[in-house]
């Protein structure tokens, strides 16, 4: 079977006079429909891990592969490519664009894709909206919206394009107990109800011990994976 | 909208006072440029036009560029021989044949001709005298070559013909006689001939030099006065197209050896002068846009630095380093465009301002002339707004190469 996502040997050394080694040998395999939580101690390397499945950082040692696809040889704009139409991203900050209405924040990586026409895309958008039970935050600003409403907005926004895997990096970092409650409420149904895959790296042991499969990783290195 | 236009547009709107400001240092630049340009031209373009109105357009003189060759030099080309002492015949100067060349010049279409005789005299009137340039002219030709009948201001060009010994004199020199139209006045020239003349005409070209060393008599007077019958020391002739001065002088000059200036080379020195002007003015304008363009790349610079997190965003949600790029090339670009049009408003106020002031005459530098003499020309705006917007591109590039070229995965640590 095609994993939706799959690392093999994966390695990131940060070059410099002494070279740092965020993360080392990584193999891992996603499925469509997997919900897993990404676990350990600070400086783990457990975002490292999440921006290289991402695309957005490339290993130094290993390979990527998204949908069967080597990303080994692919440009930076073929990169940006993938990611704008099959990955979503939320971090521990919304980066929501100030400037822009929420519904403007979610329209914009639609925009950018192209793949549906104006009216279409505001249908989708708002729909999204409602659907994280958001609808009314539609037309403000980010300022306007509390720290939980922010976040959903951010997600709401990375599954804009439909992607077939959202990534979260401390998606629950800077929000209460309800909130990260609602947040992986909302993974959840993702997973279940529309089949998308789910990595969430977090040190919330508790909200990650929702995800059916936990990774651990202490040092760079996955010490325990529950689904492999 | 373009994308790219929206966020640009949210970028600058969030930084209203800076981005006005910018905008403000382009316009500036931009408005001196149209306001300078045509205060400079304006003198310039009136001062050719002066030039070519009341001088000909292509004088052919009596003189020869380069000395004659020896006949000796021509026989033994690159031989032994060297003639030393040599002294050059003298000759009657005037130039040869002069009706047959004025014949010859005048079926070419286009173009008039005028013969003349000019020569030295001294004017006296009671007890006042001025030294002039005496010019022997024939009213007919001379009117369709130079713009002296304009130039009058009491008087007509066809009293010299009216009038026995009529003279018309500079302005200048009727002033230094205190002689008025009607006065006799008195001429002498080297050749030691006295006439009489009476004053028919005054000129004013509003050339210092001109009115205030000039008259001029009948062709055939100044021939007795100066005692050179029949001879024509400039043969002067007008162009339906100035340009085609230069190309005429250069043909006759081959044709009949005389020396034959275009008004282009009889003005190189000013027009030199003005080639100075205008470097000077560029680079004057040219430092205010530079430094308009460090305030684009400020703000730029500034947003970029500002939006790094909004950067890193677009960037993971699959946003192209060249589409982070044309955002912040867009907002130079805009600031630019605004500028460039706050700047043509700026320019058409200052020329509109500098054509109320008025100044006290302070001598005869451009007479009957109390205020700055403007071009209003078109191109001025079309050269300073694409300049701008070369300037306001430049600076943008910059900053917003490297806003393309920001790691996502840094600034993402870095917010976390």
């Amino acid at each position: 079977m095609t994993a939706l996502l799959r690392a093999e040997g994966v390695s990131r050394v940060l070059p410099g006079p002494q070279p740092v080694t965020l993360v080392r040998d990584i193999d891992f395999a996603l499925g469509a429909g997997e919900f897993v939580a990404v676990t350990g101690p600070s400086g783990s390397g457990k975002s490292s891990l999440l921006y290289l499945l991402g695309l957005l950082d490339r290993p130094t040692v290993g390979r990527v592969a998204i949908e069967g696809r080597d990303t080994a040889g692919m440009s930076d704009d073929e990169l940006a490519g993938l990611r704008l139409a099959r990955l979503g991203f939320v971090f521990q900050f919304h980066f929501l664009l100030p400037e822009f209405t929420t519904l403007d924040n979610l329209l914009i990586p639609m925009r950018r894709l192209g793949r549906w026409g104006e009216a279409e895309r505001e249908e989708r958008a708002r729909a999204l909206l409602a659907s994280l039970g958001m609808a009314e935050a539609a037309d403000k600003l980010p300022e306007q919206l509390s720290g939980g409403m922010r976040q959903r907005a951010a997600i709401a926004r990375a599954l804009a394009n439909d992607p077939a895997l959202l990534l979260a990096d401390e998606p629950t970092g800077n929000l209460d107990t309800r909130n990260a409650r609602i947040v992986f409420d909302i993974f959840e149904r993702l997973v279940a109800e529309q089949g998308r895959s789910v990595v969430v790296v977090t040190h919330d042991q508790e909200q990650a011990a929702r995800a059916p499969r936990q990774v651990r990783l202490v040092d760079g290195r996955i010490v325990h994976d529950s689904g492999a | 909208m373009p994308l790219a236009l929206d966020i640009a547009l949210g970028h600058l709107g969030r930084r209203k006072r800076q981005t006005l400001v910018s905008v403000l240092g382009v316009a500036l630049g931009v408005g001196f440029f149209i306001g300078i340009t045509a205060l400079m031209r304006g003198f310039q373009t009136y001062f050719v036009r002066q030039v070519i109105d009341v001088a000909p357009h292509v004088v052919m003189k009596d003189e020869f560029r380069l000395p004659d060759v020896q006949p000796a030099a021509i026989a033994f080309a690159g031989g032994a021989v060297e003639v030393r002492g040599v002294k050059p015949r003298d000759t009657v100067r005037g130039i040869k044949e002069a009706g047959a060349k004025i014949a010859a010049v005048e079926v070419i279409p286009g173009v008039a001709v005028a013969p003349m005789l000019r020569g030295p005299a001294l004017l006296r009137y009671g007890p006042r005298d001025t030294s002039v340039s005496i010019g022997g002219i024939e009213p007919e030709r001379e009117r369709r070559v130079t713009n002296i009948e304009k130039d009058m201001t009491e008087g007509r060009l066809e009293d010299l013909r009216a009038t026995a010994n009529g003279m018309i004199v500079g302005i200048g020199v009727a002033q230094r006689l205190g002689a008025e139209v009607g006065d006799t006045v008195t001429a002498v020239s080297p050749a030691g001939v006295a006439q009489s003349f009476r004053i028919v005409g005054i000129i004013s070209t509003g050339v210092t030099a001109i009115d205030n060393s000039e008259a001029y008599v009948l062709l055939r007077l100044a021939q007795v006065l100066l005692d050179r019958p029949n001879v024509v020391n400039a043969i002067r002739m007008r162009l339906a197209d100035v340009r085609q001065a230069e190309p005429l002088a250069r043909r006759l000059e081959t044709v009949f050896g005389y020396r034959t200036e275009s008004w282009e080379e009889s003005n190189r020195n000013i027009l030199g002068l003005f080639v100075i002007q205008n470097a000077i003015m560029y680079s004057v304008v040219g430092a205010i846009l530079l430094v308009a363009a460090f305030g684009i790349y400020n703000i730029i610079s500034t947003v970029v630095h500002e939006k790094a997190r909004d950067i890193a965003i677009l960037k993971s949600l699959g946003f192209r380093a060249a589409d982070i790029q044309r955002i912040f090339l867009l907002e130079g670009a805009m600031v630019g465009i605004a500028g460039a049009f706050a700047g043509w408003a700026v320019g058409l106020g200052l020329i509109e301002l500098l054509a109320q002031v008025r100044f006290e005459q302070m001598g005869p530098v451009i007479q009957g002339r109390d205020r700055f003499l403007l071009a209003r020309e078109w191109w001025p705006y079309l050269a300073g707004g694409g300049f701008a917007l070369a300037a306001a591109s430049v600076a943008a590039f910059i900053p917003a190469r490297r806003a393309s070229r920001l790691n996502p995965v840094e600034i993402v640590r870095g917010a976390a």
